[in-house]
């Protein structure tokens, strides 16, 4: 047995001492870590732990003038396979081809593809979504969603607008009050753990969404409908192109209704309104076709107004003085304007007529003597002064600008037949808001959709506000005005808009469109009511009606069926 | 050999107090680490704490009665350990069971079984019993490269497939010649010899010199994965943790969080003062296992406990050092508290042979 000496003991002490050491030297090395280095490390590692989602916000909605919901949410499902959660892929792969009736190779792809969560698809219905979560099956996702939804269908469609795959507003009040509907999105933070599986237990970091404020606009869903029909009417009985209403509250600018038939599905925005005669087209034919259904014409496109430009030329006339009622003019059938013979629609002629006759009658040349002795510098003037040169300013995106003449190359030619509304163009909206401005005693109108912005429960109004101009002609020419134009229709080519009990103000338009040669006509009337207190405008345009296509035969009556139906619905009674 | 009959005297309380101590916070801190990984590939989040559990209740046993034994006897029986261990360690490159990549297992129905543990066990006996035998001198270098021969060919067995382990055999060998030797200055040779052994070492295969360049920026490799993710568990500590249960690294993200990374986890769980608390309680350890060895009646007493001192130290500074990445990535697990049925059986074992020499503090008669 050997001894336990000494230097045994002084060695053992001396490996334990060692020990000591190195595990002091550990100790410094975690201080190190733990105090100096805590924040780099846990930093990375909260990075690597969290995930953020997004949670979309509620759209607005929007509202019509009497509360009706026009642009609504619904909730749909996204569904979602996390892979390495997957117990059962042939059973998964089965239930979504099925469910979401999707061919299996496609499914299999995405459920077989490795990768923390994969999407298979969006924009599920919602008991699409119910039946795949009550499946229960082990890496299958369903996420709740909102998804823009339109009760009423193609109401107003171009006016309304869509939205696309994330919500965000792609044409009409859709984009244009984008920021006050939209809201702001919400997010979770969740700890995952490394196979990217939240974890419930840890709780998660979340900032709620905010929905968007809802929009109420002037657009009354019935007038819509009214004109809608008489619309669609007329569409068909004259086989048109296309047919245009705009209805507008001359002395504020709110629009009550904007029809452009033939509308389109607003819940199903990518399909054509018709059918294609070739299914040959290719993506971006596709995608042009589209462009162009979806413009709104009333105020993308412009026009030749034609014969209701002539509300324009008498009120410059009559503000500037050139012309009164009573002055006479002969119509001989054209006139002669410099080395131009330019001919009335009627070639006999109006023989000898006042000025108010050659209104009624819509003589070409009783305005364009009007015209020439405005001269090109006063009518200019007038056409800045009535706004006529800038756009409207309608809360819609797209508006077109006017097309008008330079005024230095305007000579006396183009000069006459700008005053009876060929050679230049404009928008059917910035014809009805001059009209409006014109015969509501001279106040510029900004016309427009938005009335108010609000939160869902009320606790937030803002009122939009628009601008007006006063002034841009005199009460007394304005009152003067609606006289000449409601002698138009009592007495005069707008008789078809005549209405017993009520009066209206009116203008017919016949133009053709350029080519001449192609003898295509734009039928158009714009009327008021009542004419000495105008609280309704409305303008239709016919374009490319088949058969008679004479605007006081053809767009007057559309006009009087719709008053007939919407000035008691206003509770604008009978004058006796 | 005379025969002394040594006075029956109580086994060493400290030490068996820290040693429960250890095997209780092991197996709390194995519960909340290994509770996430035994729920996703077991779907039940007891399953490694429950083996881990029996392996205790077995080792209690062994360790009482290890404790209960004259360790004289036991270390007569060393060569026959030795042989078992060489036998077992040949066994198991042919029959071995591969976990993780590597044949480490051998089975025996339900239960595997890791030699390479019980040759740590044995090697201390083993060497314990070389020198109370060795009849010559036992200062010499002659004598040193003797009982490194010895132990050459359970190093070369084990270090096939277990590199880590090899390292903590032929670590406790070194400290074992180094007690036993009067001398310093030719240690201070063999540690620079030894150095440069492992300079050659390294150099000689590039896979272990990319272990170097991991080690010094774990963030820019792909096998740093580990390191860093280790990292990020102890950092997020910070100086009281996140509490236990709390860590969100032993989710997947430090892979096998209750093996050799353990250590990370309990930094992030109970922070600075838990880490520091739990190196406080293996450095008491260690104290104890040195006062039992400098209490021993004689040198085979002193031996087994200095070599389970220096088993366990190097054990624990290893472990440390590799999760803090204060030295290059090897797989070494920390004493009764990484998961491993074999490893904390025969760490009680070693634990009841220290109990049992510390219960021969005194001789009878000088």
């Amino acid at each position: 047995m050997k001894k336990n000496k000494t230097f045994h003991k002084k060695k053992v002490f001396v490996v334990f001492l060692c020990c000591a050491a190195m595990l002091l030297g550990l100790t410094v090395r975690l201080v190190w870590l733990m105090v100096v280095q805590s924040d780099y490390y846990s930093e990375k590692a909260q990075q690597l732990h969290e995930r953020e989602r997004d949670i979309k916000a509620a759209r607005g909605k929007i509202i019509d003038a009497s509360g009706v919901v026009l642009a609504a949410n619904k909730t749909v499902c996204t569904i979602s396979v996390i892979h390495n959660q997957i117990t059962d892929p042939e059973g998964v792969i089965a239930m979504l081809s099925r469910e979401l009736e999707l061919p299996e190779d496609k499914v299999r792809k995405r459920v077989e593809k490795v990768s923390s969560i994969e999407r298979i698809q969006a924009n599920v219905k919602k008991e699409t979504g119910d039946r795949i979560r009550g499946c229960g099956m082990d890496g299958v996702k369903v996420d709740e969603d909102f998804r823009r939804y339109y009760p009423k269908g193609s109401l107003a469609s171009r006016v309304l607008g869509f939205t696309g795959g994330d919500n965000q507003g792609i044409i009409g009040l859709e984009v244009k009050y984008e920021k006050y509907l939209k809201g702001i999105p919400g997010q979770i933070l969740t700890a995952t753990d490394a196979r990217g599986i939240e974890l419930d237990e840890v709780g998660e970091n979340r900032i709620d969404p905010v929905p968007g404020y809802n929009l109420q606009i002037s657009l009354d869903t019935n007038i819509q409908l009214y004109a809608q029909q008489a619309a669609l009417k007329v569409l068909e009985e004259k086989q048109a192109d296309s047919v245009s209403i705009l209805m507008m509250n001359p002395q504020n600018g709110e629009i009550l209704a904007m029809v452009n038939v033939p509308e389109f599905d607003l819940n199903d925005p990518f399909t054509l309104n018709y059918t294609v005669s070739s299914n040959q087209i290719s993506q971006e034919e596709k995608q042009e076709l589209l462009n162009r259904m979806w413009r709104n014409p009333c105020l993308n496109d412009t026009y030749e107004p034609g014969s209701t430009f002539k509300i324009i030329t008498a009120s410059a006339g009559l503000e500037e003085g050139v012309v009164k009622l009573t002055d006479t003019f002969s119509c001989p059938g054209y006139r002669v304007v410099e080395d131009r013979r330019i001919h009335c629609h009627k070639r006999t002629g109006h023989g000898s007529e006042t000025f108010v006759q050659g209104a009624q009658n819509s003589c070409n040349p009783v305005f364009i003597d009007v015209g020439q002795r405005l001269g090109v510098d006063n009518f200019y003037k007038y056409f800045k002064q009535f706004g006529l040169l800038e756009k409207t300013g309608i809360d819609l995106p797209g508006e077109a600008s006017t097309i008008m003449h330079n005024p230095k190359n305007m000579g006396l030619v183009e000069l006459a037949t700008v005053s009876f509304g060929q050679s230049f163009q404009i928008t059917p909206i910035q014809l009805a808001a001059t009209v409006s401005s014109l015969v509501n005693g001279g106040r510029r109108v900004t016309p427009h959709f938005g009335v108010s912005i609000q939160s869902e429960d009320g606790t937030y109004v803002k009122k939009l506000e628009y601008e007006t101009k006063d002034g841009i002609i005199s009460e007394e020419t304005s009152r003067t005005l609606r006289g000449v134009l409601e002698s138009v229709v009592s007495q005069g080519s707008g008789k078809n808009a005549y209405i017993e009990g009520y009066t209206i103000g009116g203008k017919t338009a016949t133009s053709q469109t350029l080519p001449r040669s192609a003898h295509r006509y734009i039928s158009s009337f714009v009327g008021f009511a009542p004419a000495e207190e105008p609280e309704i405008l409305g303008l239709c345009i016919i374009n490319n009606p088949q058969g008679i296509y004479y605007g006081g035969t053809i767009a007057a009556p559309v006009i009087r069926g719709i008053f007939e139906n919407v000035l008691p619905y206003l509770g604008i009674s009978k004058s006796g | 050999m005379p025969l002394r009959k040594p006075v029956e005297k109580k086994a060493d309380g400290a030490l068996f107090i820290l040693v429960l101590i250890l095997v209780v916070l092991g197996l709390v801190i194995l519960y909340s680490t290994s509770a996430y990984n035994g729920r996703v590939k077991f779907h039940d989040s007891a399953y490694y704490f429950k083996k881990q559990l029996f392996a205790t209740a077995l080792g209690m046993m062994a360790m009482y009665l290890v404790s209960r034994i004259d360790y004289h006897c036991l270390v007569n029986l060393a060569p026959f350990c030795y042989a078992g261990a060489l036998v077992l360690s040949t066994a198991v490159l042919f029959f071995g069971q591969e976990y993780n990549g590597s044949k480490r297992w051998l089975a025996l129905g339900p239960l595997s079984f890791q030699p390479s543990e019980f040759a740590k066990l044995a090697v201390i006996l083993f060497l314990a019993y070389r020198m109370e035998k060795s009849t010559g001198k036992t200062t010499g270098i002659w004598f040193m490269c003797k009982v490194m021969l010895w132990l050459l060919p359970i190093v070369g067995l084990v270090g096939t497939n277990n590199l880590s382990t090899a390292i903590i055999i032929l670590g406790i060998g070194v400290i074992l010649i180094f007690v036993s030797n009067p001398k310093y200055l030719q240690f201070i040779g063999l540690g620079a010899g030894g150095i440069a052994f492992m300079g050659i070492f390294l150099a000689m295969e590039s896979y272990r010199l990319e272990r170097l360049a991991v080690w010094r920026d774990p963030e820019n490799f792909e096998k740093g994965f580990q390191t860093i993710q280790g990292l990020y568990a102890i950092g997020s500590g910070g100086i009281f943790g996140q509490g236990l249960g709390s860590s969100m690294q032993k989710l997947g993200f430090v892979p096998e969080a209750q093996n050799d990374m353990i250590f990370s986890i309990i930094c992030e769980e109970t922070g600075l003062a838990g880490a520091f608390l739990v190196m406080v309680v293996f450095a008491l350890l260690l104290w104890r296992l040195m006062v039992v060895s400098t209490h021993a009646p004689d040198l085979m007493g002193a031996m087994i406990a200095v070599g389970i001192m220096g088993h366990m130290a190097i054990q624990v500074i290893l472990n440390i050092a590799v999760v803090t990445n204060t030295i290059p990535n090897t797989g070494i697990t920390l004493p009764f508290i990484s998961y491993g049925g074999t490893s904390v059986l025969f760490l009680l074992s070693e634990m009841g042979l220290a109990l049992s020499v510390s219960r021969h503090k005194k001789q009878m008669r000088a």
